[in-house]
This record gives C-alpha cells, structure tokens and sequence, in this order.
C-alpha cells in the first residue's frame, strides 16, 4: 500500500554488528551529542530576572484605568462581575461626592473592588463586558504568593497609578 | 622523624582531607550546574553569584532535616554504615602523589602523605572497604529496597573488582612497582602509561565507574526500581554522608586514574620549564596540572552520567564477567609477551 502521510518506516530487525554490540562507537556519539548541547544557549531563563516577551493579545493581570485627565473610568456598574464565569469579582459602589469630580469620571464609582486571583481564569470576558473601557488585561504575570488572602488583589494593586501632574 | 616532620605531614593531612572535601562539595554544584548545561538549562543561580554558594545551603539543609532512624532498624549499624562510607572514602587519598619534592631550604616537603611500597594494595583494600558501608547501612535499615540495593551494590563491586585487579596486574608488568611515588615519577616528562596500556586504562575507567557507582552503574540507588536503593530510609546528614562519600570516591578515583595512567603530576617538557623558573616553582605547576588533570576527569564522569542511560542489571554482569575479564587477562598476556620479546 502505498503511504498515505510518508511518514512510514521500514522495521527492520538485522542483528547488531561487531561495532554496535561493542558499545563503545555508539556512547562516543552520544557523548559528542552531549557535548554540542553543552556549547548551545540554554533554552530556559532566569525567569524573575529575565523576562520572555508575551504575544500581543497576552491577557495577564488587570488593570483599571484612568480616562486622559488622570479620573477613574470605572462607574461600578457591576457587569465586569455578572460576565465573569468564575465569580472572581466583585464590588461595592459608592456616590461621587462634591469635590471628588477630579478622582472618579461618573457620579457612580467603584468604593471596594476586588479581584481573586485564584479564581481568575484569564478568559478576558471583564474586558469585553465593560462599557467604558475601565479593565483591561494588559498586565504582567500574577505575581506568587504565600496565603490564600494576599491573591485578593483590590484597588491598591489594581487602579493604574496616577498621572505625573 | 623529626618535629618538623611531623607537623609538616599533619599539615598536609589537613590540607588534603580539607582538598577532597571542597571538591567533593563543589562537585554536587559542579553536578548540577552540568546536567543543566547538557539539558540546554541555565542550572542552580539562586544562593549567591551565578549560585556558587549552593553546596552550603544543601549542607545546611542536610544539617537541620530531622534525624530518623526506623524502629525496626538495627540502631547501632545504622550509624555506622555512613560512617564507614565517608571514612573509607578520606582515607583513599593518603597514599596518592600529588607533586614531586619541594625543597625549602634544608627541609624536603614530600607532597604525599604516606609513601609505602605496596600504595595499590591499599588503595585496593579501601576501595573494597568502601562496599561494606552500603551493605551495612542497606542491611541496618530492615527494608526490602535498602537491601535490594546493598546486594547489587556488593555483587557489582566484587564482579568489576575482578577486572581492575586484572588490568592493574597489566600496569604492573610495565612498572614493576606497586609503589604509587615510583610509579608516578617512571611517568616523567611525557612517558605517560596510558600510551602503553591504552586498554588497560579503558578497563580501569569502566571499573572505575561501576566502583564508585556512578551512571551507568548507579544500579545500587536506580530510583525508578528500587525507590532510593541503598540509602532509602536514610535522611539528614547520614544520607548527605552517602551522597557525599559518592563525591569524594570520584574525586579519588580520578586522582588514582591519573596518577596510574595519566602522568600524575607530570608534564611534556618539564625539566626545561624546571631549569627556567625554579625547581619549586615546577614542582607546584605539576600539581596544579594534577588538579586539572584529575578535574576533568570528574568532568568526564558526569558528562557521561547525562549521556547514558543505566545498564539493566543482567547487561552489567554481562559486561563484567563475559567482556571486561577476557579482555583484561588478554590484555595481560599481550603486554607480557611484548615485554619479554623487548627485554630479551
């Protein structure tokens, strides 16, 4: 029958010549073998250290916005939370007080948000949700913790920070 | 002997036993940094500059693990099998060369600890030694893999002594010393024995690596059949005791291997660098030649162990009675023919 993917070898069972059952021509390939990765860049990094570069549609941690006069976007409408099929999110909103129009960009705004990394699937769905463009998973890696409480990230860890007046 | 004498040996015992142990240290950094290097990995980079601070936190880490002898274990043998370990494994270097006289004033420094004329009986007494620590330690811990492992480590170690008794008999008929000083110094200049027993020098690795278990031979401690081998119920420094008297069998054999075939602390040309810069200064250049000498051949140990996979345990006495013993007694008649066509 002729081979469909070409991917097909003859099995063949000769008995071992005088050099290969002496071992030795073959653990001298070998060790050349070994010695040509020895010379070779390693493939792995120091990761902390170095780090790879992540594609461009990488979703890694979150990130909430400010709008282009240093306001947060975020109006804690609550959809990020109802479109998240972990249940990761969650979030108290609070009323904008006089005086307070310089920090938050609508009447409404997030008081507590938090975000359970543990729970976090990383499936972007947040991001689509929000009407107005406040999450965003443009982050790094979610750092390694100790406890289960530290991965609670709230908006101390995730409010981008402030622009330089 | 003198005073002085005495001091200076019991400084250079000092010095040697403090010179295995660093090497045999640095080798299970060197190990892993190695594999790492053979696996295209980057290797242990964490305690200290590109992690050479690495052997003392494993030390440390063996230190304060929590001490565990089994209850049914024999209590006393079970101390004593990594005590007898690491013990054989220092004395083995006191009879090795490892350079040639210094002369300081009206004193002679002989680099070598103990120069007695029969340094490969003892070596070989030693090396025996060395097996009763596992079969103790693997019989002490009243378990099945720890005795598995004892057993092939004992029936391993008498099947490949054979051999390198028999290859060393070759290398005797072309020094007629058992001294390991005369032999060392017969070597001078580039007359190197391994140029006149080439393959009584490929025996004596081979042996030498299933002496001192190492891949391929590591059958006493093979993981995927027998959990830990020898040292499975061992922990803390009793098991680092193993694992280092491992480290320092390698360090010694390759120093053996080096003073037997590869020149000792000879070197191509030496009486014209001895006339040139000093007799005293020659002399430490042979040793440090030595030390680089015997550094890579632990280098080829451990490339060998992260190229070859291990034997199967009926392909090791395969290789060891019907291939090394033949080839060793031949080797033995070919080198005693030869040399009494050339001394008639």
């Amino acid at each position: 029958m002729e081979s469909l993917s070409n991917k097909r070898k003859e099995v063949n069972n000769k008995p071992l010549n005088f050099l290969e059952r002496a071992y030795l021509p073959a653990i001298g390939q070998g060790l050349l073998i070994t010695m040509k990765h020895f010379w070779k860049k390693p493939v792995t990094i120091a990761y902390p250290e170095e780090k790879r570069e992540f594609s461009e549609n990488f979703r890694g941690m979150h990130s909430l916005k400010r709008d282009e006069n240093g306001k947060e976007r975020c109006t804690a409408c609550g959809l990020c939370a109802l479109s998240c099929p972990a249940e990761a999110i969650t979030m108290t909103a609070a009323e904008r007080q006089p005086g307070e129009e310089n920090l938050y960009r609508e009447e409404k705004y997030a008081a507590v948000y938090e975000i359970n990394m543990l729970r976090c699937i990383f499936c972007g769905l947040c991001e689509e949700a929000c009407p107005k463009e406040a999450i965003y998973l443009d982050g790094d890696i979610v750092p390694s913790d100790y406890l289960r409480k530290d991965f609670i990230y709230g908006k101390d860890k995730l409010v981008e920070a402030p622009l330089n007046q | 002997m003198e005073l002085a004498d005495i001091i200076v040996k019991f400084i250079l015992v000092v010095i040697i036993f403090a010179i295995s142990l660093v090497v045999a240290m640095y080798s299970t950094y060197a190990e892993r940094k190695l594999a790492a290097f053979f696996q295209d990995r980057v290797g242990p980079n964490r305690a200290g500059p590109w992690g050479i601070l690495q052997p003392l936190a494993d030390g440390g880490k063996m230190f304060l693990k929590e001490e565990i002898i089994p209850t049914n274990a024999s209590g006393f043998l079970f101390i004593v099998g990594p005590s007898l370990a690491i013990m054989t494994a220092c004395i083995g270097s006191a009879v090795i060369p490892w350079g040639q006289k210094l002369v300081i004033g009206a004193h002679v420094i002989d680099l070598q600890v103990a120069d007695i004329n029969v340094g490969i009986l003892y070596i070989f007494g030693v090396v025996s030694l060395g097996v009763y620590g596992i079969m103790i330690g693997g019989w002490a811990s009243n378990n099945k893999y720890s005795l598995l492992g004892a057993i092939r480590a004992a029936s391993q170690n008498i099947s490949y002594e054979i051999s390198m008794g028999l290859s060393i008999i070759a290398l005797l008929l072309v020094t007629g010393t058992l001294s390991l000083r005369e032999i060392a110094e017969q070597q001078h200049g580039w007359h190197w024995n391994v140029l006149y027993q080439p393959v009584g020098f490929i025996l004596f690795l081979i042996c030498a690596f299933a002496e001192t278990n190492r891949s391929p031979f590591d059958l006493p401690e093979c993981e995927t059949e027998l959990v830990g081998g020898y040292h499975t119920e061992y922990s803390s420094m009793k098991l680092g005791f193993y694992l280092f008297a491992e480290y320092i069998n390698m360090f010694i054999s390759s120093a053996v291997m080096v003073t037997l075939y590869w020149g000792a602390y000879n070197y191509p040309f030496m009486d014209t660098v001895a006339a040139s810069v000093g007799p005293n200064a020659a002399v430490i250049l042979g040793v440090v030649l030595m030390f680089a000498k015997i550094f890579l051949f632990i280098f080829f140990f451990m490339w060998v162990r992260w190229t070859i996979p291990r034997f199967r345990y009926d392909q090791l006495m395969d290789l060891g009675w019907k291939t090394l013993i033949p080839l060793a007694i031949a080797n033995i008649v070919v080198t005693g023919i030869v040399i009494t066509l050339i001394n008639r």
